[in-house]
């Protein structure tokens, strides 16, 4: 590594268009062999250029296809006497576990496709920032009227599209019309129901009127599905996305790698880097692998958290851990005998090692939780203790219960590993104090349609990855089926608060009441493991929202 | 030399299944017992074959884990030989459009590899046992179907099976008298080259999720689980993958063995 | 000669038959497949009007036997239809994967056959010792199952000295090499087994022609034994050997599929595992219609292929199987 980058410039332009893309997305040791290649094949009299910058001109000449100049190459192929004075190398490879279906954040659920879009190449008028908080972006101001059902935004100037389309309010009017249309396929379309109607006083000032006042609104217009898109271009944004942010795509192919260049047309500063690819890689040995070959530069949620050690030892790599908003529950059917009994539940969280599991199943990463919050949140209450590990209790809570030993009940488990791995620990726990688990692997389409629509299940391991998500257990026939008269109260005086102490007391009654009742099993919450290249600056910790936001990230020295 | 094979293949195969019986009754620690403290030991005396990312105990696994593929393989086989045995005798009986449709069936059913019915049985009910018991079964089927149609064949135009339907016996007695003792050599040494290629197929169907769930032990899903831990405990990786190679081998060589026996006697006979 | 032509024909009759059967088989299977291709791609906080909305673009409200007659009407006609996950064209999906999929099933089959015809054929000329031991090593090469091989392979290549990437395709335009070197591990692991069924069936059908006739008269030319083997009884010898390397063809498609998946491979078999996961039903009709039509076409081709060169042969065919 450590290359910098050159450029060659030839006149003979359409043939080496490709190859100098090639190279540019390659990056790294196997730029040398191409070098020389291209340099043995097509060097006609060309002119070396050797710094980033000029590269960087390059390729927006390249993406305006005006038909001059042309390629780039490895500085070490050429100049192998010179490593010292090379230049940080300026393009990023990235691991991730699950391909997106589809680019287009508007158009589906999927996290992936947060992963390589999020403010990369989609962004909204609000965006959340490393620290989870709510930042501008394409508005860059706002103003909220008294009454809270007013919103002024201040849009960007000089905003326009990838493919020069200008940005503009008759954009947002569009972007949030269509996601609350009648045939939308926004996956979080509830985010736009509280809009009443988007105004356009001016080309660059938004006035959102809402029909009731919502505390997370600048929120809920941060998340993925609220970015804006053009219209001529909505349509085909799952395979050509083309959003407002500092790269754009040039190149997926499918079920390997998805690659980003810069955008020319971006409105802020340019990002540091000229080109990433996301790499998709699932396995973890495969992971490893990549990451210690050099292959990936960074992996930033990293599969394989047996390996970790391997790479806190070796300085080439930074190992980060840090959090998601994630909670991997044990989630039981509340309607359902005897999950219905508090007692039994009461049980099963004694019952459990919830330390081990976390150990066995994410190598000791993760924190164990006692209620549905995350420890990143400022209002977390630790109530990690309020059931220890212990079989005895257990048995005793499950013989007040009535339940025999011997009692049989299925744990559904969705296909991702911190479920298939809690699931078994769970089911090991469980049978010491009597209680046979019947393990249930399905794919995500069926956990989906039997566990999640239609309640069909004793117990599910699942993550649910949205921060601040109290409010799934005040909704009325929701999966798990909790169905609390004290907590919806509590929850409906929180959602009615306005003053943040106010908020903040009640947000630690609620983690309390779920804690005290017990609903689901609170298992622990997943870490993000991140691992990348020693040099790489700028990358995210955390994981407030699922992102792998590349804009700030650049080479050190 | 023959013998030899017939008795090292035995052995092998004796072992496997001995095995299988032990662990019905015994195993040195519970195969699915968990010990979070002694998680991806590597091989001790405690744990001659080390343990997994759970701390279970490698050795026991693969004991109990014999259990299941002795099982699966039989019943897939088992499944095969009762729609595949029984469509050969018939085509090779009437030969004309019965024997067209059952062979054309049979072509039609070898072209979805087992992989691809275990696919397509877990999406619609789960993965398990059961599902990949059904799909080698459903493969082995036309496999025995063919064999037992070529070997029948070649009976049914022997003097005495024609002497037989001469003098006015039907098909079914003379298939039921001549053709099945005659053929019962070859569908054996078929049979064990069967079970060894279910053994391999369960493995390989385990490998990729879609056999028995955990926390029913698998070699299969073992080498699966052992892959992720392959820069950790590359030791998982080793045994559950002699376990199987000492089964299909065991198997192999006896069905060779047998073969070879058989050719010997009936050259002897000739 | 008219018989074989009426073989012919009806064989072709009957591939025909089964590929439409083939077609029904899998469009049952997957309309009675649980899961919803909308709730995949919409998630857990998808409405009720949001799914109907997507259900209507995917065209999933048509009745059963319209989206039968649109999909097979479309395959026919050379439309394999859009894939719902990725929106973009099957066709080109496809023809994306199986440049993966196909040069892996190629090379494995190359170095198979390069590995076992000529030690199947020295072991028949042999005999003795040499034989003995070939056949022993074969036996335990055939007893080893692929994805073992494979994950020792990574084991040792990968993982101990860092040959070779330990899974992962870089893709044919960044270089030969690269591509080459990551197909290097899953090659070995899918020929190996299959090389060692293969030098079994070499060596017994060189037994069966070589040493019947063509040494004898050979040898009565005074021509030299290689060349005996070689020139004469090999070419005979590999009929039998070809047909086999047909039927195994089966096998060696579920091997390709499982081998891609312990390297992480993009081939048309983690397309399909994916395809399933998603819900993405058109192209798993597709992909499994492929797949098993391949099967079907080749076992087809072989048996003509027979009945041309051979008419006795045609019989005896189905048992080569193991």
């Amino acid at each position: 590594m450590g290359i910098r980058q050159c450029s060659i410039i030839l006149h003979d332009a359409a043939t080496n268009m490709k190859a100098f893309r090639q190279v540019e997305q390659v990056g790294g040791r196997k730029n040398r062999d191409r070098t020389s290649r291209l340099l043995a094949s097509g060097g006609r009299g060309g002119l070396l250029h050797c710094n980033t910058r000029g590269e960087e001109r390059l390729l927006k000449t390249n993406m305006m296809r005006r038909p001059t100049i042309l390629f780039a190459a490895a500085m070490v192929g050429l100049l192998p006497a010179l490593p010292a004075l090379a230049a940080p190398p300026d393009s990023l490879t990235l691991g991730i576990a699950l391909e997106p279906p589809g680019l287009d954040p508007t158009a589906g659920a999927a996290g992936a496709i947060r992963d390589v879009t999020y403010d990369n190449i989609f962004q909204g008028l609000t965006k959340i920032d490393a620290e989870g908080q709510v930042v501008p972006s394409l508005a860059k101001a706002w103003t909220v009227a008294p009454d809270g059902l007013t919103y002024t935004f201040d849009l960007q100037s000089g905003v326009t599209f990838s493919d020069g389309t200008p940005f503009d309010c008759s954009i947002v009017q569009f972007s949030y019309g269509r996601a609350m249309a009648a045939d939308s396929i926004n996956a979080q379309k509830q985010l736009f129901a509280p809009i009443a109607k988007v105004d356009c006083p001016s080309p660059l000032k938004a006035v959102i009127t809402l029909k009731q006042p919502i505390s997370t609104f600048l929120y809920d217009m941060a998340w993925g599905d609220a970015v804006m898109v053009a219209p001529k271009t909505a349509a085909t944004n799952k395979t050509q996305p083309v959003g407002t942010g500092p790269f754009m795509l040039s190149r997926w192919v499918p079920g390997d790698r998805i690659e980003l260049v810069r955008n020319p047309h971006y409105w802020g500063n340019a990002p540091k880097l000229a080109a990433v690819t996301f790499r998709v890689i699932a396995d973890p040995a495969a992971a490893t692998a990549a990451l210690l070959s050099g292959a990936l530069d960074a992996y930033p949620d990293f599969p394989a958290p047996e390996t970790v050690v391997k790479f806190q030892h070796d300085p080439r790599f930074t190992v980060d851990i840090g959090t998601t908003e994630g909670k991997v529950i044990l989630a039981l059917n509340d309607a359902r005998k005897p999950f219905s009994d508090i007692r039994f539940r009461q049980a099963l969280a004694y019952a459990i090692d919830r330390n081990a599991i976390v150990q066995a199943a994410y190598s000791g990463y993760g924190r164990v939780i006692g209620s549905h919050y995350t420890p990143s949140d400022p209002n977390f209450v630790d109530l990690a203790n309020a059931y220890p590990y212990d079989p005895a209790k257990a048995k005793q809570l499950l013989q007040e219960a009535g339940v025999k030993p011997g009692m049989t009940f299925t744990i559904t488990m969705p296909p991702p590993s911190y479920a298939q791995r809690s699931g078994q620990l769970v089911a090991a726990y469980l049978s010491q104090v009597g209680i046979n688990v019947k393990l249930e692997s399905v794919e995500w389409a069926q956990w989906l349609s039997k566990v999640f629509s239609q309640s069909n299940f004793d117990a599910t391991v699942i993550a649910h990855v949205e921060s601040r998500d109290l409010d799934i257990y005040a909704r009325p026939h929701y999966y798990f089926n909790y169905d609390s008269p004290t907590y919806k109260a509590l929850y409906a005086q929180y959602i009615a608060a306005t003053d943040p102490a106010a908020q903040a007391a009640l947000v630690e009654k609620l983690q309390r009441q779920l804690s005290a009742d017990e609903p689901n099993i609170f298992l622990f919450a997943l870490p993000k493991i991140g691992i990348w290249n020693a040099k790489l600056k700028g990358m995210w910790s955390n994981d407030p929202m699922p992102a792998d936001d590349v804009t700030e990230v650049y080479w050190g020295p | 030399m023959r013998n030899l094979r017939i008795l090292i293949g035995g052995a092998m195969t004796l072992i496997v299944i001995v095995t299988a019986l032990v662990a019905l009754v015994w195993t040195p620690y519970g195969p699915t017992a968990i010990d979070i403290l002694h998680r991806l030991a590597a091989p001790s005396a405690a744990h001659p074959f080390g343990t997994d990312a759970f701390g279970r105990d490698t050795l026991s696994m693969i004991m109990a884990g014999a259990e299941n593929s002795i099982i699966v393989a039989l019943a897939a086989v088992g499944l095969g030989a009762v729609l595949g045995i029984p469509a050969g005798l018939l085509a090779a009986a009437r030969g004309g459009w019965t024997e067209e449709l059952l062979m054309r069936g049979a072509d039609l059913t070898f072209a979805f590899p087992a992989l691809l019915t275990a696919v397509m049985i877990t999406a619609l009910r789960g993965p398990g046992a059961y599902t990949v018991m059904i799909a080698i079964g459903v493969f082995t089927a036309p496999v025995l179907a063919r064999v037992t149609r070529t070997a029948a064949g070649v009976i049914w135009v022997q003097d005495y099976a024609r002497a037989a339907r001469a003098l006015g016996r039907g098909r079914g007695a003379v298939t039921r008298v001549h053709i099945l003792p005659n053929i019962l050599s070859v569908l054996t040494v078929q049979i064990t080259i069967q079970l060894s290629l279910a053994i391999l197929a369960e493995a390989g169907l385990s490998f990729v999720g879609l056999g028995a769930q955990p926390p029913a032990p698998s070699w299969g899903r073992m080498l699966n689980d052992a892959q992720t831990y392959i820069y950790t405990a590359p030791f998982l990786t080793l045994f559950p993958g002699l376990a199987i190679a000492l089964a299909v081998l065991g198997l192999n060589m006896l069905g060779d063995g047998l073969r070879d026996a058989m050719d010997l006697r009936r050259r002897r006979r000739a | 000669m008219g018989a074989v032509t009426h073989y012919l024909l009806r064989r072709c009759a009957t591939l025909v038959a089964a590929l439409f059967f083939a077609s029904i088989i899998i469009f049952i299977v997957l309309q009675i497949l649980p899961g919803d291709p909308a709730l995949v791609i919409l998630g857990p906080d998808a409405q009720a009007d949001t799914l109907k909305a997507l259900r209507h673009q995917l065209g999933l409200d048509l009745p059963v036997w319209l989206r039968y007659l649109h999909w097979i009407g479309g395959v026919l006609t050379g439309h394999l239809g859009r894939s719902t996950a990725y929106d973009s064209s099957i066709a080109n999906l496809i023809l994306q994967r199986i440049a993966v999929t196909v040069p892996l099933a190629i090379f494995a089959m190359l170095l198979a056959s390069l590995l076992a015809i000529p030690v199947g054929a020295w072991a028949a000329a042999r005999r003795g010792a040499v034989d003995g031991s070939i056949m022993a090593v074969t036996q335990i090469g055939i007893a080893v199952p692929d994805f073992w091989l494979a994950l020792l392979l990574i084991l040792i290549f990968a993982v101990h000295v860092t040959w070779f990437p330990a899974g992962g395709f870089p893709g044919w335009w960044h270089g030969t090499g690269a591509a080459l070197k990551a197909l290097v591990l899953p090659v070995v692991a899918l020929a190996v087994p299959q090389a060692a069924i293969l030098a079994r069936v070499t060596r017994g059908a060189v037994l069966d022609v070589g040493l019947r006739d063509y040494l004898r008269t050979a040898r009565a030319k005074g021509l030299r034994e290689g060349a005996i083997l070689w020139r004469h009884a090999m070419p005979n010898a590999l009929i039998p050997v070809t047909t086999l390397m047909g039927l195994q063809f089966s096998f060696l498609l579920a091997g390709t599929i499982i081998i891609e998946n312990v390297f992480t491979l993009p081939g048309l078999g983690s397309l399909l595992f994916q395809a399933i996961g998603q819900r993405d039903l058109i192209l798993v009709q597709d992909l499994v219609l492929l797949f098993a039509g391949l099967v079907i076409l080749i076992n087809f081709l072989v048996d003509v292929l027979n009945a041309v060169i051979d008419p006795r042969l045609a019989q005896n065919l189905g048992q080569g199987l193991q």
